[in-house]
């Protein structure tokens, strides 16, 4: 034993401090949203960890009991205004089990080309976030230039820039131009080399890896025990992934890798996402490239549906993992039951568990790595 | 160069040493070019104001340069739905700003409620809990119309003085009825 260690054994018992409650949110910029955590802390180690949610409930499950269908895909917009499209697109997809209508193949190669974008926006919005979060503020600006892009590609297509409305029952709101679809290729070509830019700036920089390599670390068991879905299970090495387990719009058809992390650390659940990047480009490609000739809209689905009594159950691979949606109906013009199977909600919920014993300067990397989407978890 | 610019407003003392002008001129020209924002993401708005800081638009270029801090912070851009528990929060970090603070409400849920106008747990307007300044209406709106509403709040504060103890024209008319 050194001189300087045996100096910090003999100082340890004064230094010996209190608890301290530690308030982190509501506006915090780093909780992405509205997400208060009660953290009681000793020294530098959290002892306790209390997510407060519900700074964000508005109620769209109530909500939707007093619209009509066609209505409810535009509250699904807001859930996670971050990716849209796949909450139009589960939404649409239980309403259409519920109606027994079927969408038109040209229909589900759009919604397949849209989420797959939509999802890429979304990840480069984590990737821009995540950086923030760590102390690097200069891939923000490289990842909203990509991402700009892409919200073009929508605006074009639809008009809004966040909030669709795109996917409707039935099929989708308008057919894509030849322009859009030239545009959407240009864009792809575009974003493959950037893909390798941001591995140089951000997934294999020194200390961003310090900051998350072996930080945040969740087992396969655990993520399996949690139910945590997304490249947030991904990370772990749990090999489920919606789109290929479950497979709609006729995701069989596109050849796509599932990318898998090793360890489950932030890291791992970050670089999932930047994998899962590469793959969803992948399938644009390929949608656009076969993408079948036919209506865009299914026949046969009323102004106002009133879908027989009954129940369905549709979900898909969101950005963020598994998206569900409970729709009951009894034969009325509204939903008489909407619940949202939220991955944001979900994933949420192992900070509890999973932020006692960690550092303070980690509280920010975990949390940041599992991506949530405030608008989602308190619906 | 200051007075080849602004003829009107200002002027040169003899030797050229000094020029004059009103304080209250002076005062706004310094505080409407650095409004600095407080980063206060509620909903969806957040993402449209997270994209006018970055590259494409840039609002560093105006001066706005986003604080993590109420207390460091000038104005308040209020973007997305607010919560009646988020109501509290709000009105706790509008008091921790220091004066004068402005208000931008942006997006149709901060204006008046938007599409969760009959939602049981959104307050419909911030406008009922602080005063607002500048309102921008969209769903989100762009971040070009979030740009234009720092343009016009600047506008506003241009025109505050210290005689009429440094309010802009909204915060003298105050906000509307809290218990409508």
């Amino acid at each position: 034993m050194n001189d300087a260690s045996a100096m910090d054994a003999a100082a340890l018992p004064a230094l010996k401090s209190d608890q301290l409650f530690v308030n982190l949110g509501p506006q915090h910029p780093s909780t992405h949203g509205v997400l208060r955590i009660g953290l009681t802390i000793n020294g530098e180690v959290i002892v306790k960890a209390v997510p407060d949610i519900g700074y964000l409930h508005r109620g769209t499950e109530k909500l939707a009991e007093l619209r009509n269908y066609h209505h409810c895909v535009v509250l699904t917009d807001r859930w996670d205004y971050v990716s849209a499209m796949p909450n139009n697109l589960v939404f649409c997809l239980a309403a259409e089990k519920l109606m027994g209508v079927k969408a038109t193949p040209r229909a589900d190669a759009l919604r397949v080309i849209m989420c797959e974008l939509n999802r890429v926006a979304s990840h480069l919005l984590f990737f821009g976030t995540y950086g923030i979060d760590l102390g690097a503020y200069t891939p923000f600006l490289y990842a909203f230039r990509e991402r700009e892009m892409i919200l073009d590609l929508f605006e074009m297509l639809c008009g809004a820039r966040l909030t669709y409305n795109y996917i409707r029952l039935g099929g989708v709101m308008v057919d894509v131009s030849p322009e859009w679809l030239k545009r959407a290729t240009e864009f792809v070509e575009y974003f493959k080399p950037r893909l390798d830019e941001y591995d140089t700036l951000l997934t294999y920089n020194p200390i961003f890896m310090a900051r998350t390599r072996g930080v945040g670390i969740v087992t396969a068991e655990e993520a399996v025990d949690w139910a945590l879905s997304g490249p947030n299970l991904r990370g772990s090495g749990v090999d489920h992934d919606v789109r290929t387990a479950d497979p709609y719009c006729g995701y069989e058809q596109y050849r796509f890798e599932v990318p898998l992390g090793k360890t489950g650390s932030c890291w791992d659940r970050y670089f999932c996402r930047v994998q899962e990047m590469r793959q969803s480009i992948r399938i644009i490609e390929q949608a656009i490239a076969g993408l079948p000739s036919g209506p865009f809209m299914a026949p046969g689905v009323a102004k106002i549906p009133k879908p027989a009594p009954g129940e369905a159950y549709a979900h898909v691979e969101g950005s963020r993992g598994d998206l569900g949606i409970y729709l009951a109906s009894d034969g009325g013009i509204s939903p008489f039951r909407m619940h949202v199977h939220a991955p944001s909600f979900i994933n949420l919920a192992m900070l509890q568990e999973k932020l006692v014993g960690m550092k303070v300067s980690d509280v920010i990397a975990l949390l940041g790595s599992i991506d949530i989407v405030l608008g989602e978890v308190d619906r | 160069m200051i007075l080849e610019k602004l003829p009107g407003l200002t002027k040169g003392l003899p030797g050229g040493e000094l020029l004059l002008t009103t304080s209250d001129y002076f005062i706004d020209l310094g505080r409407k070019q650095s409004l600095w924002p407080m980063t206060f993401g509620l909903a969806c708005c957040a993402i449209e104001m997270m994209a006018s800081y970055a590259s494409r638009l840039d609002f560093d270029r105006m001066g706005v340069i986003p604080r993590a801090s109420p207390r460091q912070a000038d104005v308040m851009i209020v973007a997305g739905t607010v919560c009646k528990k988020m109501a509290e929060p709000i009105l706790e970090i509008y008091h921790q700003m220091p004066e004068p603070r402005f208000v931008i409400s942006m997006g149709s849920c901060a204006n008046c409620g938007g599409p969760y106008y009959d939602s049981y747990s959104v307050l419909k307007g911030v406008d009922r809990i602080v005063p607002v300044d500048v309102y921008i209406a969209g769903c989100p709106p762009r971040p070009e119309a979030l740009q234009y509403a720092v343009v016009k709040l600047q506008e506003e504060i241009a025109k505050m003085s210290l005689k009429k103890g440094l309010a802009t024209s909204q915060q003298e008319k105050g906000s509307r009825d809290i218990n409508a």
